[in-house]
């Protein structure tokens, strides 16, 4: 299974102003020494191999959207944030003319989840069918809303897509288009859903927009059973611990430091860090992952645990 | 976990030690109310000499968060002391380091919150 992150950003998309670029730039000049490159293949390899992450790329902008590719013709996507609209083209371009189906599964519907749909570009390919996964009531309310008048000029009735809104029952095992999907409540505001997706052996959990309080033994035995023996925990890590237990407290979003520890107790194999903050800029999120690797390896049991930080256009394969 | 405690006149020092997560941390709490309570009433300010602390998770974390809430709520302060090396690294992974004021010893902590706690300190 191949995991590819369309959206990264929690809350609102962010982007690169011309003074970050700028910056990055004249950085990377000064680093660079004097040096003299003979070609561009030259100059990239010196920057990939000594450069620092968060000074070659950027974490990307995108709110919510993270395909996994199940080998499967059907698509399967998590959230539709405006990270959609990216994946939408490479749907379109791999389809090559041929409708698609796409699944997609919705942890909730808060804007900066479902922002991405209208611009979605298969949604007005007739012949595409687009089932949208969930577990509230609300779902298809939320998408036709965001697309009523006066907010957006394409009514939801309008798109010419097959769009079906299919509700599913947390705790369940869902069998669909050949991935076993268990989607499990979450604290949030307005609830959230994980999703946990297992493919011909492989797991990867879907874990965003949720408030872990590890002080609730009940509550965290729960999510330690849906993590357990993960290949991959996809996990909101917006807030240091301090905010999260503080000023941020309820404001349903969890921290690295709780990510670590509950992919510990659960025996996951990888972390990513998901859902930044959208005021944290590259090198602010660099660190953060510096941090979190750091924290897995103060706190090491047995088993090692891989942390890495989401960025748009990051794949994994698992 | 054993809390050793120690009185400097207007201050209080609690010495947690070993390890404090999640298997401990209710205990930790249990062992911290009466403290709290007493801080309050003799309005003393609490130092927490954490040089015989080897780990704290983020169980651990929030006790210290939800005692400083408390003392704060008091009229009173909650610092740090004497942190062993990883616990200041957890401290500022966390990013308890913006939250909490530390001091490298507990005479520093002391001196900081009275010159009356640091003097009975130095008498011993």
């Amino acid at each position: 299974m191949r995991v590819r992150f369309w959206g990264t950003r929690g809350s609102i998309p962010v982007a690169l102003t011309s003074a970050d670029i700028r910056d990055k730039v004249a950085l990377a000049l000064f680093r660079a020494e004097g040096r003299r490159f003979e070609s561009v293949g030259e100059a990239h390899e010196f920057a990939v191999k000594h450069l620092d992450f968060s000074l070659t790329h950027t974490y990307g902008g995108h709110s919510p959207c993270v395909e996994l590719e199940t080998g499967a013709d059907e698509y399967v996507v998590c959230d539709m944030g405006s990270g959609a609209r990216p994946f939408g083209a490479h749907v379109l371009a791999r389809q090559a003319g041929r409708p698609a189906t796409v699944n997609v599964f919705m942890s909730h519907v808060h804007w900066d989840h479902i922002m991405g749909f209208p611009f979605f570009g298969p949604a007005y390919v007739p012949g595409t069918n687009i089932r949208i996964h969930g577990c509230h009531e609300v779902m298809e309310h939320a998408f036709r809303l965001q697309q009523a008048p006066p907010c957006f000029p394409v009514e939801f009735s309008q798109l010419a897509a097959d769009i079906e809104f299919l509700k599913l029952a947390p705790g369940r095992v869902h069998e669909i288009s050949g991935v076993r999907v268990t989607p499990a409540p979450q604290m949030h505001s307005g609830d959230s859903y994980a999703y946990r997706f297992e493919v011909g052996g492989k797991v990867v959990v879907y874990t965003t927009d949720s408030e872990h309080k590890l002080e609730n033994r009940a509550q965290t035995e729960r999510f330690v059973n849906l993590f357990r023996g993960a290949d991959l925990v996809l996990f909101d890590a917006m807030y240091s611990l301090a905010d999260a237990i503080s000023v941020k407290a309820d404001w349903g979003h969890s921290s690295n430091i709780i990510g670590v520890e509950l992919c510990q107790m659960a025996r996951v194999k990888h972390l990513v860090l998901f859902h930044h903050e959208p005021a944290y800029d590259d090198a602010t999120i660099e660190g953060v992952l510096r941090e979190t690797r750091r924290f897995e390896e103060l706190t090491r049991g047995t088993q090692p645990l891989q942390v890495s930080a989401a960025y748009d256009g990051l794949e994994i394969d698992v | 976990m054993p809390l050793a405690h120690r009185h400097y006149e207007n201050a209080l020092v609690l010495a947690p030690t070993g390890r404090l997560d999640h298997d401990n941390c209710e205990a930790f709490r249990e062992e911290l109310a009466p403290h709290l309570q007493r801080s309050a009433k003799d309005r003393a300010s609490i130092v927490l000499d954490l040089s015989g602390l080897e780990y704290v998770s983020s169980a651990g974390l929030r006790c210290f968060m939800l005692a400083a809430k408390q003392a704060k709520a008091q009229n009173s302060r909650v610092v740090i002391a004497a942190m062993q090396p990883v616990v200041a690294e957890i401290f500022q992974i966390a990013r308890f380091n913006l939250v909490f004021e530390a001091f490298p010893k507990v005479r520093d902590a002391l001196a900081a919150l009275s010159p009356a706690a640091a003097a009975a300190f130095d008498r011993g």
